[in-house]
């Protein structure tokens, strides 16, 4: 990557390490943009209040003293808790995210590492982060926080299906799992795949809300008498790394929507190749993720919450048989036309 | 409500309806009905004998379609020995009573005894009311349960059983409701003190000063305890 | 399992043969068969204390007294069965402050200002009992302005609670944004409440024999673009929450009151409304107030489940806003109160008033013994009697739609603790 976007030739260690770095920036950075824009404002707006106005011009500077206000909280652990498990699972749920922006491309040679199997890796490695409530919530020495643990395990298995299922159409129309080659396809039929794919749109819209365990889907959270569920026991910088974690899933599973969906780094009407799509197509996809998390924060502001077992009923009685059904369609109009 | 000519005629009419009521609770109880009081157009209250709770519960369940539960509680007849704590000699001078009179008056419908437990059901269809009153034994006083008649009569049961230490006999689940576990006396009793004036009286009359250039004297009673 | 080493880990030097052989050979044999039985032993043992403690059946939910779901300090202690509930039982009494036993040291204006606060959000209905009680005692009725004024408050005063709860169920249910509208717009009814009365949620505003000031220089005008907005509120609630799919599918069928249940119970108000009775003490009690003149309509559903109480008391605030207009318009003009003596003494009687206060029926029964206090004041609150049937409601339900059910039979703490 570096070699052709700086005309340099680094050695292998150094790219890697730069290539670390982008991707931490790649990863914190939307989901910094993603807590200020939509979590203060956007809710706030929609609720009828102004949000965070005191810190900095608007209160851009939140953001900030949160992170702050996190960092010197005392790092506390459950008495009889598991220390390494109960220590491990924010991470555990971060690794997963971060290993999720490798695959995703952002220009003709912007790109991480470019695997053949991009989608596949992606969905395979989100579902590590269920590994990792488990263990927050086991990790916890709670009944409650185990309980709430089990309960959003079952809910995000139940939604991996969906999920899953729903690219399974767009992989059928594109003809490849590597994501490059998926963008590339939506440059080259001309139209993006939201608008033939537009139930597997749906589909995955849904299973992401779900996945992020989202209003409403937020029985294992924000049930008010479990508290916080799995979380319960964490403060600190522990529960600063869930934070962090929701938000940072939220904006990649955004920018795999976009880049399935949305065509990606593209924009229409504009070669899919010129060299300058390579500095261009970042900014291209940072505002089409920006598009699909507002769409997600939009119903979490507004729906109310499903119960547990009317949750897994959509999932598993309504989501699936329909992205079945689409995966069919799709593959006969693929064969036929 | 004032009477005037037109009212006479509504009024002798409402009364009717009333006035059958207590007599169908008499026919109903016999001897163990024991008064009436009607206020025309308004209210109908009856006292029976604590030993026909149940029954004229029931009777008014049944028979008379009074299916909703109102309230059951109780009243203490007896004159309060502290009155309005501070404000009291003031007030039993205009009286002439004193902390030691416990001339006990009762209400409307009479009563016997220094306990009385009173319920009001209600018919939803007829728009009519009744208040049945009971006597209850002064020492250790007792009355029968009201929850095979009325299930909702469970928490009112329990309210009077700890503020006015009447036994409800045959309740399955007798424990405080409002006052903490292990809490001793029954504060709806006339002779429990109100504590929170005794803990800390009532400001009363604060200490009015005197306007510029008036007399200097400064009015304004000692009420202020602080 | 000897507590002096770890279950489970048993080195092999340190055992001692539980079959001690002749022949070494099988001797040897039968110590790893040992070892081997106590691991076995020991995991069979670790199981079952996990086990044990995974054990789901009987598990106790406390839900309170500090709690978002409840408006105040109410504690429920539930035991469930995995994720239903086996009983529910309410402990009340945190707020508690004893009304009962102070009425009887208050003057009669006194005890006004103190029953303000038993349902602090229904603001000015809670003195109206009250006072038509102590009014009907004395003998003295309030001129027509003063009970329309008194009208008129009081259905301002069902708006701004009922506002409140369409905004509080759905947050108890997981939409957050309904509260918020629900605050911003009972603003304005609140703003009218206070420049007539000087309070927005203790008006205290009530006097035996009328009111007690009379209303401000272009209250009329404002308080009709406050019931428009509250209007407006209405409909898009209806849109927002009521027609949300999710919504429904959590509320419909959930804490289904059969209607004769709920008579058995006490229920009143809307609650009752919901299950199908058609029964309301403004048209059916005889009352000075001025509903008897107003053309209005009492809104019944036949459900009796979460979404009917919730569908009753929408219809109920849109029909108060529309109360209010009438009443406005209609306004006589007149003295705002009647003669009465400076020092209230009551005559000894006992009456007893009951008015449909925004959480139900509301009566209070005033014994009185001419003196300055009442003698005994029995305050029968609709709260009360609504959540006496939370033990029989909650049984069997799942631990998400307790929230629900309480959210819908929507209790004031002070009205249920006075």
């Amino acid at each position: 990557m570096l070699s052709t976007l700086l005309a340099l030739n680094p050695p292998y260690w150094v790219e890697t390490l730069t290539k670390i770095g982008i991707g931490l920036v790649a990863v914190l950075l939307p989901t910094g943009a993603l807590v200020y824009l939509f979590l203060f404002k956007m809710m706030s707006f929609m609720q009828s209040r102004l949000g965070p106005m005191e810190t900095g011009p608007y209160g851009q500077l939140q953001l900030l003293a949160e992170f702050g206000k996190f960092l010197q909280k005392e790092d506390i652990f459950p008495s009889k808790a598991d220390r390494f498990v109960f220590g491990a699972a924010p991470f555990v749920v971060l690794v997963s995210t971060f290993l999720l922006v490798l695959v995703l491309p952002a220009g003709p040679d912007t790109h991480f590492v470019d695997l053949n199997t991009g989608i596949y890796f992606a969905m395979a490695v989100s579902s590590v982060s269920v590994i990792g409530i488990l263990m927050a919530g086991w990790g916890s020495n709670s009944k409650y926080s185990l309980l709430g643990g089990i309960r959003a395990a079952g809910q995000l298995i139940a939604y991996e299906l969906p999920l899953v299922l729903s690219v399974v159409g767009v992989v059928i129309m594109a003809g490849t799992l590597n994501m490059k080659g998926i963008v590339a396809a939506q440059a080259d039929f001309g139209i993006w795949f939201i608008i033939p794919q537009i139930i597997g749109f749906f589909i995955f819209m849904v299973a992401v809300q779900a996945e992020l365990t989202q209003p409403p889907f937020d029985m294992p959270v924000a049930e008010s008498e479990l508290v916080t569920g799995y979380l319960t026991e964490y403060s600190g910088i522990r529960f600063l790394l869930f934070f962090i974690g929701e938000f940072a899933t939220a904006a990649v599973f955004s920018a795999i929507g976009a880049t399935l969906f949305l065509g990606g780094w593209t924009i229409p009407f504009v070669d899919a190749n010129a060299a300058i799509m390579d500095y261009i197509g970042p900014l291209v996809l940072a505002a089409k993720m920006i598009f699909i998390a507002f769409l997600i924060f939009w119903f979490r502001i507004t729906f109310p919450r499903f119960r547990e077992d009317q949750l897994q009923r959509l999932a598993w009685k309504f989501l699936i048989p329909l992205s079945l059904a689409n995966i069919v369609v799709t593959a006969i109009f693929k064969v036929v036309f | 409500m004032s009477t005037t000519e037109e009212d006479v005629v509504a009024e002798v009419k409402t009364d009717a309806v009333r006035e059958a009521i207590a007599k169908t609770f008499a026919e109903e109880l016999g001897d163990d009905f024991v008064d009436q009081h009607i206020v025309p157009g308004s209210d109908l209250t009856i006292r029976i004998a604590s030993s026909a709770w149940v029954q004229a519960a029931t009777f008014a369940r049944d028979k008379l379609g009074m299916t909703w539960l109102d309230f059951i509680s109780a009243i203490d007849w007896m004159p309060s020995p502290f009155g309005r704590e501070m404000d009291a000699e003031q007030d039993w001078a205009a009286t002439g009573r004193d902390a030691d009179d416990t001339e006990m008056t009762t209400g409307v419908a009479g009563g016997d005894t220094r306990f009385q437990m009173f319920m009001r059901v209600y018919s939803i269809d007829e728009h009519i009311g009744v208040t049945i009153k009971a006597d209850v034994e002064t020492e250790a006083p007792s009355i029968d349960t009201l929850i095979p008649v009325y299930p909702g009569a469970s928490w009112h049961e329990r309210e009077v059983w700890e503020m006015f230490g009447i036994n409800i006999a045959g309740h399955p689940d007798l424990r405080v409701l409002y006052l903490p576990t292990g809490f001793e006396g029954n504060p709806l009793r006339k002779d429990y003190p109100l504590v929170a004036r005794r803990v800390k009286p009532w400001p009363g009359i604060v200490d009015v000063e005197a306007m510029p250039g008036e007399d200097e004297d400064a009015e304004g009673e000692e009420g202020a305890a602080q | 399992m000897t507590g002096t080493h770890e279950a489970g880990v048993v080195s092999p030097s340190e055992h001692t043969p539980l079959v001690s052989g002749a022949n070494g050979d099988i001797a040897a044999d039968l110590d790893i068969t040992n070892e081997q039985q106590l691991r076995y032993i020991a995991g069979q043992a670790a199981d079952a204390r996990v086990n044990i403690e995974l054990e789901t059946e009987g598990m106790t939910l406390n839900i309170g007294p500090q709690h978002p779901a409840t408006h105040g300090t109410l504690r429920i202690v539930a035991r469930l069965d995995g994720e239903q509930v086996i009983s529910a039982e309410p402990i009340m009494g945190y707020m508690h402050r004893g009304y009962e036993k102070l009425t009887e040291v208050r003057t009669y204006p006194q005890v006004t200002t103190l029953i303000n606060r038993i349902d602090w959000v229904g603001s000015f209905a809670n003195e109206v009992p009250f006072i038509l009680a102590a009014e009907d005692l004395m003998d003295v009725e309030a001129p027509p302005r003063a009970q329309y004024i008194r009208t008129a408050l009081f259905e301002m005063g069902r708006i701004a609670n009922i506002m409140l709860f369409l905004g509080d169920m759905p947050v108890q249910l997981g939409g957050v944004t309904a509260i918020f509208y629900a605050f911003r717009d009972r603003e304005f009814v609140l703003n009218q409440i206070e420049s007539a009365t000087g309070g927005r949620f203790h008006p205290n505003f009530n006097r035996i024999g009328g009111v007690k000031d009379d209303l401000p220089a272009g209250w009329i005008k404002e308080t009709k673009t406050a019931m428009q907005k509250v209007r407006d509120f209405c409909d898009e609630i209806e849109d927002l929450v009521m027609g949300n799919e999710i919504f429904q599918s959590r509320c419909r069928g959930v804490g289904i009151i059969p209607p004769d249940v709920g008579k058995a119970y006490g229920l009143s108000g809307a609650n009752l409304r919901a299950s199908g009775v058609d029964w309301d003490l403004r048209r059916d009690a005889d009352s000075p107030l001025a509903w008897k003149d107003l053309d209005w309509k009492v809104w019944t559903h036949p459900d009796g489940d979460s979404f009917s109480r919730f569908w009753v008391r929408l219809q109920e605030t849109r029909e108060s806003s529309y109360m209010v207009e009438q009443l406005l318009d209609g306004l006589p003009s007149g003295p705002i109160m009647a003669k009465v003596p400076r020092i209230i003494k009551v005559p000894a009687g006992e009456s007893y008033v009951q008015t449909e206060n925004p959480l139900g029926a509301m009566g209070y029964y005033v014994i009185s013994k001419g003196e300055l206090t009442p003698f005994r004041v029995k305050i029968r609150t609709a709260s009360f009697s609504n959540m006496s049937i939370s033990p029989w409601l909650l049984e069997g339900v799942y631990v998400p739609d307790i929230a629900t059910i309480l959210a819908s039979l929507y209790f004031i703490l002070g009205d249920i603790d006075r």
